[in-house]
């Protein structure tokens, strides 16, 4: 196979940096593999590193830095056949970290040549988080106080399988690079060489160094053990040929007649585990089994099973502009965190509304004509007393008819819910 | 006639897969939750992808990917992801990476109030990147809006090569209500325009009247060059001026020169109107109310939904408020879009209702400031 360098584009690294030979061995790798350019995609991000792309005559992605791994995970979820090779930086590695943990997890077969020259080179030869604490560098005292992270001891243990250490001076360099790219998931290659245009120019490294130091750094082989398992793509697309396709949105025919001409407007107070953004999507259905208009509009806290929960519900024979309730017909209150939210439309209520209270509610003094129903008597437990008030309203066949409740519970509810639902609405219309 | 019960978010979700949609990737934030999880029911099952990033710059990455790589993509978040967002947007701008975008927005600055709705980020969303190139934003009102309007955003994003944003609010998003799914006309497709594969390709080389580079896929049969950095047709680094210019003059002119073809909005005119509201989004819906309200009580009142934000749409406003003596601009938040209806507008009499404490803008207080504002 020919080289896939491209000759207009030669290196433009400093004399002496690793990095070039880095792209020698990439390219001997390649050509070892058979590969043709349109075969490969290199992702790349800022920094020395990030020049790698143009020096090949291949698919080539160059981003932000310490980004690569998000943009070579979004073209890998794409295009499965493809081998991507993503090339960053000690720097790279340290802005991107929660990519490289989440990749690691992931187990998606890109391939990460991580360039590690334990310094910024572009900018000044700042510290990275590959730096040690006893090197000279642009940072001043900084880096003496931050421990360096070995890159595969953390990618080990975040779940990658597959983790090399190199020097970018060993001879069998483009061999251990075909392995991690052979590999059928992530693979991480930690390829360490010296910065002359900065690092070495206050600092004592030399490839013999280098080679001595990574003889002498804990063994990651157990983490291949530890972490095989299916590539993330492949896993994926196992796991999506089984789901069963979204069902489309239903569409609800006029089956009843309205209850009233009138617009109405229903508030439900109440409070989390109520299930009252439930009930307030059952009046919706049926009021849309009578052909009319229905909006929802919900208020309730971050918080899942604590705090209020408010729902608003405007069933009107015209379009519906402003989702916010106006001029209530009827409030049901529940519980006392939703009251309090709306002390002032209680108070404000007309003669006209209707107010459903459960006993023991306390509420505002006010216009509306109020019923106390006791659902704890009825036999209906908390979570159910939204559903029951429906059935309440119902049986007065004010904003709903019983039909159309009917309605709403055969869209909304099957098996043995729906069968809960309708003995909640049994008793409490007994 | 059968009317269907559906949120905001579900309406957007089923709106992208109309358009084409074959991958989303988000990261979980109220109020724009519902998108993501309706994108993982409607996307796997159909050969598609649905990805949660470990954070939003991820999810925004994979899906500057997946879009070079081919496939019509789309995020959803609130303002605190917009935020996380800007850089990866600043990419897409300046290296023509289709998009669409969606801001759930919220209540803000910063984290706010996760279920409290706000239009707070229609500035940011314009001026939020790198660069200060233009952007499209497009506001729904409604469910149906919701599924055109994002349909829209598809077909511009592919068209001209840019990240198009749906600017949302929860008070949208997360409203349900019913609509009439048969009677919405939908959109026609628009796919990006695929490069000659014979011809000689530049990434981002463009000929004769043409303001958008045709495309190839990353992964293609072909190599494809993609790159953040200032860049000439041929996706090198450039550090020629007369090339870098004629670059960013080209970004600019390919929305600007080209925005009068995707203006949406909705003008309701009123005999004998002194009045032209002018307003957008979920406040819209309060505006209608109050013009109805306004109409039936002896004050006519004329209304202007801008539901294309940016490029600012400046003949639709000199042409729409050229009958009227006074306009009224109302959306939910201090000021900001009206700021360009004062620039574009200059010699109108202009009155300003904002509002921002999490609550809609009630009909009433619309009717109040065209009777005494």
């Amino acid at each position: 196979m020919d080289s896939l360098l491209n000759q207009d584009r030669p290196p433009v690294f400093c004399p002496g940096c690793a990095h070039e030979r880095v792209v020698a061995a990439l390219d001997q790798t390649f050509q070892g593999m058979g590969l043709r350019g349109e075969q490969i995609a290199i992702v790349s991000d800022i920094g020395c590193s990030g020049l790698f792309d143009t020096f090949f005559n291949t698919h080539a992605f160059h981003g932000l830095h310490g980004r690569a791994l998000t943009y070579a995970t979004g073209i890998k979820m794409a295009r499965p056949d493809l081998h991507v090779v993503v090339t960053m930086g000690d720097g790279g590695l340290g802005i991107g970290g929660a990519h490289l943990l989440s990749t690691c997890r992931r187990n998606i077969d890109l391939t990460l040549l991580v360039l590690n020259n334990f310094n910024y080179g572009m900018t000044g030869g700042q510290c990275s988080s590959t730096t040690p604490q006893n090197a000279q560098v642009g940072s001043g005292f900084l880096n003496r106080l931050e421990k360096p992270m070995d890159v595969c001891r953390v990618a080990g243990a975040a779940g990658a399988a597959y983790t090399a250490r190199a020097s970018a001076y060993e001879k069998d360099l483009s061999d251990t690079l075909a392995t991690a790219i052979r590999y059928d998931g992530f693979a991480l290659v930690d390829i360490w060489g010296v910065c002359p245009g900065r690092y070495t120019k206050r600092n004592k490294l030399s490839p013999k160094t280098i080679a001595t130091t990574l003889e002498g750094l804990p063994p990651t082989d157990h983490f291949r053990k530890e972490n095989t398992r299916e590539e993330y793509g492949r896993a994926y697309r196992h796991e999506a040929a089984d789901l069963p396709p979204a069902p489309p949105p239903q569409g609800i025919e006029t089956l009843h007649p309205p209850v009233t001409e009138t617009r109405q407007e229903v508030v439900f107070l109440g409070s989390a585990g109520q299930r009252i953004v439930t009930a307030g999507e059952l009046l919706c259905l049926a009021g849309a089994s009578a052909g009319l208009q229905a909006s929802q509009k919900n208020d309730y806290p971050i918080t899942v099973l604590r705090g209020h929960s408010v729902s608003e519900v405007i069933l009107s024979k015209k379009a519906i502009g402003y989702t916010g309730i106006q001029q209530p017909s009827v409030v049901i209150a529940l519980a006392a965190e939703g009251v309090t939210r709306r002390k002032k439309m209680l108070a404000n209520l007309t003669e006209d509304a209707l107010v459903i209270r459960a006993e023991g509610i306390a509420i505002p003094s006010c216009r509306a004509t109020v019923v106390t129903v006791d659902f704890k008597a009825a036999g209906i437990r908390e979570p159910d007393w939204a559903l029951a008030a429906l059935a309440t309203l119902a049986n007065r066949n004010t904003a709903l008819s019983s039909a159309m409740l009917q309605t709403a519970l055969d869209i909304r509810f099957s098996g043995k819910v729906y069968d809960l639902a309708t003995a909640v609405v049994g008793k409490a219309s007994a | 006639m059968a009317l269907t019960l559906m949120e905001g978010n579900e309406a957007i979700a089923w709106g992208a897969r109309a358009a084409g949609c074959r991958f989303f990737a988000g990261y979980p934030i109220t109020p724009a939750t519902t998108i993501y999880n309706a994108m993982l029911r409607l996307l796997p099952p159909e050969g598609g992808i649905c990805m949660q990033g470990e954070d939003e710059i991820a999810s925004i990455g994979f899906c500057l990917g997946a879009s070079m790589a081919g496939w019509k993509t789309m995020t959803a978040t609130s303002g605190p992801g917009i935020s996380l967002y800007s850089e990866q947007i600043s990419f897409a701008i300046g290296s023509e990476i289709p998009l669409v975008i969606v801001d759930v927005q919220r209540l803000g600055p910063s984290t706010g109030s996760a279920t409290k709705g706000a239009d707070g980020d229609i500035q940011f969303l314009q001026w939020g990147n790198s660069g200060g190139l233009p952007v499209i934003v497009l506001a729904p009102v409604d469910i149906r809006d919701c599924i055109v309007l994002t349909m829209q955003a598809f077909n511009l994003a592919e068209t001209y090569r840019c990240p198009v944003f749906l600017a949302a609010n929860k008070e949208i998003s997360m409203t349900r209500e019913t609509v009439d799914l048969d009677a919405i006309a939908l959109p026609d497709i628009i796919n990006r325009r695929q490069a000659d594969p014979v011809q000689q390709f530049l990434p981002f080389g463009t000929s004769g009247e043409r303001l958008t580079p045709d495309f190839l896929p990353i992964g293609g049969n072909r190599a494809v060059r993609q790159t953040s950095s200032t860049h000439g047709p041929d996706g090198y680094i450039t550090a020629d001026p007369e090339l870098i210019a004629r670059n960013q003059d080209r970004l600019q002119r390919k929305i600007t020169s080209q925005a009068d073809r995707f203006v949406f909005s909705e003008y309701d005119a009123a005999a004998g109107a002194e009045t032209l509201i002018i307003t957008y989004g979920v406040t819209a819906r309060a505006a209608k109310t109050a013009a109805e309200a306004l109409r039936d009580t002896g004050t006519p009142v004329s209304l202007l939904v801008l539901k294309t934000l940016w490029p600012v749409p400046e003949d639709l406003l000199r042409e729409k408020a050229a009958a009227y003596s006074r306009v009224v601009v109302v959306e939910m938040n201090l000021g900001q879009y009206v700021r360009e209806i004062q620039r574009v507008l200059s010699d109108r009499d202009i009155r300003f209702l904002g509002q921002m404490d999490g609550e809609l803008i009630k009909p009433r207080q619309i009717e109040e400031v065209v009777h005494h504002g």
